[in-house]
């Protein structure tokens, strides 16, 4: 993951769950991931799917991604190009499924980011510079276990990297 | 400093006493995939080269959730884990057998477990005092591969729960009032302990709809003391010496605690779209009801067909409403099936469905129209979760859900206990 990451902000609200991400109704799309990404957020935003751009970052509320444990979600989301996901809280499946496949998340008051602002994300020095209006924000530090996972580019590249889990 | 049941169970499978806060590498007792998740885990430990699992006996794959197959895609998908229980040698819970949390604590979880499971509900097990939690496809992909996951030890929040229930007041009340209270992501990442003697005044099958929607405040995992319960639900089911004591230490450190007066609560509805939306039966206007759902992983047990089948004895549906009834598993569908609750529930007008998890994952079984509403028995309410965005969901207990498919619409089903 390089970074900094630059992305325009696409913005949703609290509890986006991963029924509103990958609805229940394409359950038999999970075995084609490609198609699954094309109904990504579907419930949030019909035409999320058709405006979203490759480096795009999504912005949202409390408890991004409750709900299944579906990893499809945090992978269609990847799928369509979002390179970073920022959200006051996110649920707890859904985080370490987005780490375990490379997708970084990061916890921050998201009220002062607006949709269509160009973002600037330094994961080194941990900072959202919102380029539209020049605020700084900084996100919650990122336990070193989650660096190394986005480093290495998710928990199967580690586990193919190190033979094992390095949680140390 | 004492422990919590987590940091027991954890240190006991790291090999060292852990503490929250901290990010170990875990043995795990119990690994399971389910149909919507598992062929994800099949297909990335075939990239991986990693075609194995770490225990045949308790790496264990449900075919539940489009159970049997509503369409080729998913005919397929269950496909790839038959010959992935072929080739491993994994146990095969296939079409009929029933919901993937309803199988593993009649068959599987033992107190002092670690199991995990690509499911968010997995934390159902944690009744039996045994850490149980849901993860993705990949950490379920390596967990069967490598029999241990990473962790992060969790902080705990403890519910306790005294006092008698009310008459038409279940558990399926209580976690609802307890979800409506502390919010969706009222206990994110943390372990949820229940207890008092409400609690211990609880059946193993009630205990199981609590710890089930531990998920829905946003709980890793919900955990219940073992006792002479949970000792009696083993040995009924043949693994009484499995039992052992498992409960936190008095002096552990508990984040925050709740305490909850059960006598004090009412029949409850969580309403669309989110679980936390919870309203007391006595404060809700006429809301009418094109379907109910009777069944699930959270109220499809033997307990909750009982309940149901007492209102509805001698009754009929409402002639608008449709009634659904789906056991959680065969041997409770065989249990229901002796009692003669299945001939109450046709007599009352149901379907009754083979067991899985039905409508409640909107592939199959009913899935509702546009602007229909249903009360179901299931934990969840979210928008589109029952295959139509333009459904309305509303969430309760079996006897309220029975008492509403006979009046066709949300009704307090106290009226008919007395």
């Amino acid at each position: 993951m390089n970074s900094p990451i630059y992305g325009k902000a696409w913005k949703f609200g609290d509890d986006i769950s991963t029924d509103h991400i990958t609805p229940g109704r394409y359950f038999h799309l999970r075995s084609d991931l490609e198609e699954l990404a094309r109904h990504v957020l579907e419930d949030a935003d019909p035409s999320f799917a058709s405006k979203v751009k490759a480096g795009d970052i999504i912005v949202a509320g409390r408890n991004f991604g409750l709900g299944s444990s579906r990893e499809h979600a945090p992978r269609v989301i990847k799928l369509a190009g979002v390179s970073c996901v920022i959200a006051k809280s996110f649920a707890r499946i859904f985080y370490r499924n987005s780490f375990n496949i490379g997708l970084p998340l990061l916890e921050t008051n998201t009220d002062e980011i607006n949709e269509g602002d160009d973002l600037k994300i330094d994961l080194e020095k941990g900072e959202i510079e919102d380029e539209f209006n020049g605020k700084v924000l900084t996100f919650l530090p990122l336990s070193p276990f989650m660096r190394k996972l986005i480093e290495d580019g998710g928990i199967e590249e580690h586990i193919k990297k190190y033979g094992d889990f390095r949680v140390e | 400093m004492g422990k919590t049941i987590s940091e027991k169970i954890i240190s006991e499978h790291v090999g060292r006493d852990v503490k929250c806060g901290e990010f170990v590498v875990a043995k795990v007792d119990v690994v399971m995939a389910q149909d919507g998740t598992g062929p994800l885990s099949v297909q990335e430990l075939k990239k991986m080269n990693m075609e194995r699992v770490f225990d045949k006996d308790n790496s264990v794959l449900f075919i539940d959730h489009a159970s049997p197959s509503a369409r080729k895609e998913l005919s397929n998908s269950q496909k790839l884990l038959r010959e992935f229980s072929k080739k491993t040698g994994a146990f095969l819970s296939d079409v009929g057998e029933g919901v993937c949390h309803q199988r593993l604590v009649e068959d599987w979880v033992n107190p002092g477990n670690l199991v995990v499971g690509a499911d968010s509900h997995t934390c159902t097990s944690g009744a039996l005092g045994a850490f149980s939690t849901g993860m993705g496809s990949t950490d379920i992909a390596l967990a069967f591969a490598l029999g241990k996951v990473w962790l992060k030890v969790p902080e705990t929040h403890k519910f306790v729960i005294n006092g008698v229930l009310p008459s038409g007041v279940y558990s399926k009340d209580i976690i609802l009032h307890i979800i409506g209270k502390i919010g969706a992501d009222g206990a994110t990442y943390k372990a949820m302990e229940f207890e008092g003697d409400t609690i211990d005044n609880l059946s193993m099958s009630s205990r199981f709809t609590i710890t089930n929607m531990a998920v829905e405040a946003g709980g890793k995992t919900g955990l219940i003391s073992t006792d002479e319960t949970t000792r009696s639900y083993l040995e009924e089911r043949g693994r009484g010496d499995k039992f052992r004591e498992i409960k936190s230490d008095s002096d552990a450190n508990f984040e925050k605690v709740l305490e909850i007066e059960a006598a004090k609560l009412e029949p409850l509805i969580a309403f669309p779209h989110t679980v936390d939306n919870v309203r007391g039966i006595s404060e809700i206007e006429d809301v009418k009801i094109d379907q109910v759902f009777i069944g699930t992983c959270t109220n499809g047990r033997l307990e909750d067909l009982k309940v149901a089948a007492s209102i509805l004895k001698g009754r009929k549906r409402h002639p608008d409403t449709r009634l659904i009834v789906i056991p959680a598993s065969r041997e409770v569908f065989l249990e229901a099936l002796r009692e003669g609750l299945i001939e109450t529930f046709l007599q009352a007008g149901a379907s009754v469905e083979s067991p899985g998890c039905g409508p409640c994952v909107g592939i199959h079984k009913g899935v509702l129209a546009d602007g229909e509403r249903v009360l179901s028995t299931q934990n969840r309410n979210f928008v589109g979760r029952m295959g139509n965005p333009e459904g309305f969901i509303y969430l309760g207990s079996p006897a309220t859900a029975a008492a509403s498919a006979i009046e066709g619409r949300i009704a307090d089903p106290r009226g008919y206990l007395k």
